[in-house]
């Protein structure tokens, strides 16, 4: 683990020091780099792009997360059913996500499912652009692709629930709607703070699925570093990818804060 | 596990629809291409449909446009094995070793942590620059393996931690009171017991690894595995074949997860068959 997870951090941190003139790498230490980052408009531009797209994703697969896990323990009766139903949707977890993302451009296309629909039923009558190649491609495909991060572990803790305290407050009068706000929601916390720190980091660390799902017209900031990887502004891209990290681990340790991770896992 | 007491109500309806939606939102897409890569041969990338065929299928391994995918594709999966071998026998430890506080337990710990939520393409840069800098080659077997155990690995440990949760450990005190030495309690007590949990850790290890892209990016060095030719492809194919590609390495994930949970039921029976006779 350190050799493959702590020295390369460092490594990572040590170049953002670095200089570099487009062609090579000398090592040095100079704040240039960050200088050069942090005072970019456009650094800060990214950066809230792409906290729009981590929270858009963060709420909708939240409430997806938490709805499907709701029905899934409180409203499937059989436990047989229950884990079937429950694994129906891990399994795309375990396929490869490039292949999902792609697997959207046919029906979200100018001549794809959705458009051709939408014509034939006569409710427009030129395709859709907004379709793909766009922020909301780029969102549904988060959506599409991370929702199970909260699934798992809401699933996980609802299910841990005890029901008789459920039983217990129905008898005492409560309805379903009281139940669930004053039972299952404050008890499934930590799990949704799981899934939101899975959800947001990999927002967070995706630039594939922004440059493919956008054609290439937004930007996100690790698909920006990405581009000075590519022309091999490796000091400049590290500078960048350290202020992530700042901002990824800020983010997490907030989420911390608020509830403790460490006795959901140990539950 | 939900006695409710009431008769369903319109909300059980209205959640097992919605419950419905989702999963056709998941699976609805890939199967639009499992469809479209069956395309005739003069088919395009988009409905429809001319004609069904396996032409593109074909085309993938006759064709010399798409790159190495033979190659790609082998490497893959042996980096899955390696991954899934690594991942199982040291989550097994490391899991069994964090039952109890050890020096360093809290920091490695944590370590794993960050290691899960750090974009993995740092970590693919960080890996690299590092062998540049020592003056090391990139190889898939060695810089691309460590990229993805940075990966699997952490995972592999929290769902030892979740199964090692339900594992009862006065089974070892019984063995260890019955005269058994530590090895004889890892290999004839521990590890039958776990076996089923393991085989979930050794699940996601080769299916992580196998469908693994940010981390492998900038690690591999000269020779591609299959993700990354196919999100090279998705920028210049413009034929049916990349949904045949899409197909086939679904296909496959789907294969070993069938086989992951075939393994798992199969044993599980077998306990179920061996209390009934006790009883």
């Amino acid at each position: 683990m350190i050799a493959m997870v702590g020295i390369p951090l460092a490594t990572v941190v040590l170049l953002s020091f670095w200089e570099s003139d487009g062609i090579a790498i000398y090592p040095a230490f100079t704040l240039e780099n960050y200088r050069e980052v942090l005072t970019s408009p456009l650094t800060l531009s990214l950066f809230l792009k792409t906290l729009e797209y981590a929270s858009i994703t963060l709420v909708c697969t939240a409430l997806i997360g938490f709805t499907c896990s709701y029905f899934l323990v409180f409203h499937v009766r059989d436990l047989k059913w229950q884990i079937g139903l429950f694994l129906l949707c891990t399994i795309p977890f375990w396929t490869s996500n490039i292949i999902r993302m792609v697997s959207w451009i046919p029906f979200l296309g100018r001549e794809g499912l959705f458009n051709s629909f939408l014509i034939q039923a006569g409710l427009t009558n030129a395709p859709l652009d907004i379709l793909l190649y766009s922020d909301f491609a780029v969102i549904l495909t988060y959506i599409h692709l991370y929702t199970l991060f909260m699934i798992v572990p809401v699933f996980n803790s609802m299910a841990k629930i005890n029901p008789d305290l459920v039983e217990a407050a129905r008898d005492a009068g409560a309805g379903s709607w009281q139940i669930l706000c004053y039972i299952i929601i404050p008890l499934s916390k930590t799990a949704l703070a799981l899934g939101t720190i899975f959800v947001v980091t990999l927002v967070m660390g995706d630039f594939f699925v922004v440059r493919v799902m956008s054609g290439g017209q937004s930007a996100s900031v690790v698909s920006a570093m990405k581009n000075e990887i590519d022309q091999l502004y490796y000091p400049q891209a590290s500078a960048m990818a350290v202020l992530l990290i700042v901002v990824v681990l800020l983010m997490v340790s907030a989420v911390l804060r608020i509830v403790d991770i460490r006795s959901e896992l140990a539950r | 596990m939900a006695h409710t007491s009431t008769r369903r109500g319109p909300a059980f309806y209205l959640l097992a629809l919605f419950f419905a939606l989702f999963v056709a939102f998941l699976y609805g897409p890939m199967l639009i291409i499992f469809l479209l890569s069956f395309q005739g041969p003069s088919g395009g990338l988009t409905f429809p449909m001319r004609g069904v065929s396996t032409h593109w299928f074909g085309d993938l391994w006759s064709s010399s446009r798409y790159g190495d995918l033979g190659g790609a594709f082998s490497r893959s999966v042996m980096l899955g094995i390696l991954s899934m071998l690594i991942t199982a026998v040291c989550c097994l430890f490391a899991g069994l070793a964090f039952r109890r506080k050890f020096w360093g337990a809290g920091p490695l710990f944590y370590l794993s942590i960050v290691s899960l939520v750090i974009p993995g393409i740092l970590l693919g840069l960080g890996i690299s620059q590092l062998f540049q800098l020592l003056g090391f080659q990139l190889h898939w077997w060695l810089s691309a393996l460590g990229a993805h155990l940075s990966w699997t690995l952490p995972f592999g440990l929290l769902i030892m931690f979740a199964v090692l949760n339900r594992f009862d450990s006065s089974w070892e005190e019984a063995a260890r009171d019955a005269g058994a030495r530590p090895r004889q309690i890892l290999a004839y007590i521990t590890v039958p017991i776990l076996f089923p949990g393991l085989i979930a850790v050794a699940l996601f290890g080769f299916t992580l690894s196998y469908d693994e892209y940010p981390r492998s990016l900038l690690t591999v060095g000269g020779l591609n595995t299959l993700p990354i030719e196919i999100s090279n492809m998705t920028t210049n194919v413009t034929t049916p074949a990349l949904y045949a590609i899409g197909t086939v390495t679904s296909a496959i994930s789907f294969l070993v997860i069938a086989a992951a949970f075939i393994a798992i039921a199969i044993i599980q029976k077998n306990r179920a068959k061996a209390r009934g006779k006790q009883a």
